[in-house]
């Protein structure tokens, strides 16, 4: 995890200033191997979630009870499941679950995780006190089972799913961008806009908060490979999104229902978590090491 | 050190309240009653029996009596009667799994520590090695990989395919006919999957963390000082770099604690262990409220007595903490 304390140093753009950084910054994500590698298979799996309909080669709904739960062959390469559905074409439709969760979750945790910080961090004192604890107590409940919980209580639908991961999951950023906070509001410009008679909220939300947002983009990519973990093991427990609907959890559920006789329904699906998540945490850290290289471990 | 363990548990107490209330919200958040959801699915359940139960957990006062009852109850244990078919005490049901949950929960613990600080040392000591690079791949699938899938592909392989290890339950069928010396083996041979698994986020988490640890110690100046007045670099490595990058993984096992129990749903479900976890699971399934609350606030409580023992253990190691 970045260390916000270690970022006391780094400069506040000014607009001439601002190009210049995003070309330094350009420059260093490119040299960094694993961090391209990571951009290209999230690039890849949008163009895919995004061309599900004519990528996959059958209906991803598609019965056939003549080729139940056949191994892979030239026509489905990924076999077929206990319903003779093709399992390549679900995993395709199945990453646009997956793409959804992690974007609309991470989008719901960085949103109350930003309003907070930035309270706490602006105002300080009780306000301060108050969030904070608030944040420790959240912490003090093991996230999966605050989750299962409130799952238990309400319907578990793919919207339900995405809330629960996000109002579950913010006490990250809430800390980070306190922290950031904390030292840009004693920058000049800040002091400046204060002296002008600017309003809090003018200050918080135009000013101050531009600046302390790199550290909550690394946060929020590698939130969203959180996310889609966190709704692969919903899904699989049987939790989650629910089929028909096809997602890389529920299929695995699949697969361990057939688990003694059909080892590419366990095999393929996991591995696409695998790769996405695998994917957007290269990218994470590759945009931390290329907004502040001293980061680099 | 008293004085430093009564503050520790002063601010317990705020901490505690909170657990209380949040955990009382999420019981409101059902649409209607937790009475309606329990009797809905039971055709018996006449307009008078859900009257009384109503007034057994007081849903017709006002919502701070509610809370102030619930928690007088939970204050000492009660969580009220399981809504599934046997009808025992939510704390009896959970009091007989929680020592298995917190037995295989401190055994990966034991696991995670005896691996990851090697692998975190011996790679930030020869830095750039071929150790070090493949322990950073292995690390970094080691994030990325969903664990319950892990715990899948190992079944497959050593349960199925090869035929090496059992994958469900704690002891097989016909433990009590095995001679001792073969039930010490199914009792460890049963549990050797599950703990990988529960342990492998951790190892991964943890040696990371050991390397920058140390990473960063062996450039402090009384690394230097050590190296320059000659000492052999076994004894600067393991006395003197070792000891001051171990300090924080304290801090660190006490934050990895909430996790690990949460983690503990899955892996017991998938392995068929009798631990908490899966009876949270099967309560969810069931929509058995009593038992989902009462784990729920047991959750969050042992994560708070993991935390202080931690932060004790770290203010025994390291003098400075007990002074500020």
């Amino acid at each position: 995890m970045a260390d916000p304390g270690k970022q006391k140093g780094k400069p506040v753009p000014e607009k001439g200033k601002e190009e210049n950084l995003r070309r330094l910054f350009w420059r260093r994500f490119r040299k960094n191997l694993l961090a391209m590698a990571g951009a290209f298979i999230v690039i890849l799996l949008f163009i895919v979630a995004l061309l599900a309909p004519y990528l996959s080669p059958y209906d991803p709904g598609g019965i056939d009870i003549k080729i139940v739960l056949q191994e892979p062959t030239a026509e489905h390469p990924f076999g077929t499941d206990a319903l003779g559905r093709d399992v390549l074409s679900r995993m395709i439709w199945g990453s646009r679950i997956s793409l959804l969760v992690g974007f609309v979750a991470v989008g719901i945790a960085s949103l109350i995780g930003i309003f907070l910080g930035a309270l706490a961090g602006y105002y300080g004192h009780w306000v301060d006190n108050l969030i904070m604890r608030f944040v420790d107590i959240m912490l003090c409940f093991p996230t999966f089972f605050l989750i299962l919980a409130v799952v238990a209580f309400l319907e578990p639908s793919i919207w339900n799913i995405m809330i629960i991961i996000g109002i579950t999951g913010w006490m990250g950023v809430a800390r980070l961008v306190r922290a950031e906070f904390l030292s840009l509001k004693e920058r000049d410009f800040a002091k400046a806009e204060r002296a002008l008679g600017a309003k809090d909220f003018r200050i918080i939300f135009q000013h101050i908060l531009p600046n302390a947002l790199a550290p909550v983009l690394v946060s929020a990519t590698l939130g969203v490979a959180g996310a889609i973990l966190t709704e692969s093991a919903l899904s699989f427990l049987g939790i989650g999104v629910q089929p028909p609907t096809p997602s890389w959890g529920n299929i695995l559920t699949a697969g361990k229902d057939n688990i003694e006789i059909a080892w590419w329904l366990s095999l393929y699906p996991g591995l696409a978590i695998l790769v996405t998540v695998l994917g957007y945490n290269l990218l994470g850290e590759g945009i931390r090491d290329a907004i502040d290289p001293r980061l680099k471990q | 050190m008293g004085l430093y363990l009564l503050k520790r548990l002063a601010l317990m107490v705020p901490l505690l309240i909170g657990i209380t209330i949040i955990s009382f919200g999420v019981i409101h958040l059902a649409p209607g009653s937790p009475i309606d959801m329990a009797t809905d699915l039971n055709p018996k359940a006449t307009a008078e029996v859900k009257e009384r139960m109503r007034a057994l957990y007081g849903l017709d006062k006002p919502l701070y009596v509610q809370y102030w009852t619930w928690v007088s109850r939970m204050a000492v244990l009660d969580f009220g009667v399981s809504f599934s078919q046997d009808g025992r005490r939510v704390a009896d049901k959970i009091l007989e799994r929680l020592p298995i949950t917190i037995f295989l929960n401190v055994l990966s613990l034991a696991i995670i520590l005896l691996a990851a600080i090697p692998i975190g040392v011996l790679s930030a000591t020869y830095q750039g090695s071929f150790f070090d690079k493949v322990t950073t791949v292995l690390v970094f699938i080691g994030f990325a990989v969903p664990h319950f899938w892990l715990a899948l592909l190992l079944m497959i392989l050593f349960g199925i395919q090869l035929g090496w290890l059992p994958i469900s339950g704690l002891k097989s069928l016909n433990y009590e006919y095995l001679p001792a010396s073969m039930q010490a083996w199914d009792r460890i041979s049963h549990l050797i999957l599950p703990v990988f698994i529960s342990a492998s986020g951790g190892v991964a988490g943890l040696s990371r963390y050991m390397r920058s640890n140390m990473l960063e110690v062996i450039r402090q100046d009384y690394i230097i000082t050590a190296k320059a007045k000659g000492l052999s670099p076994r004894i600067v490595i393991f006395q003197h770099a070792l000891r001051n990058a171990l300090l924080p993984v304290i801090t660190i096992l006490g934050l990895s604690i909430p996790g690990l129990i949460g983690g503990s749903v899955i892996f017991e479900t998938i392995f068929a262990i009798p631990g908490m976890g899966q009876l949270f699971y099967a309560s969810v399934m069931a929509r058995d409220y009593p038992t989902i609350m009462g784990i729920l606030v047991i959750g969050a409580v042992l994560t708070l007595v993991g935390n202080l023992i931690a932060n004790l253990s770290y203010a025994l190691a390291d003098p400075r903490i007990r002074a500020t």
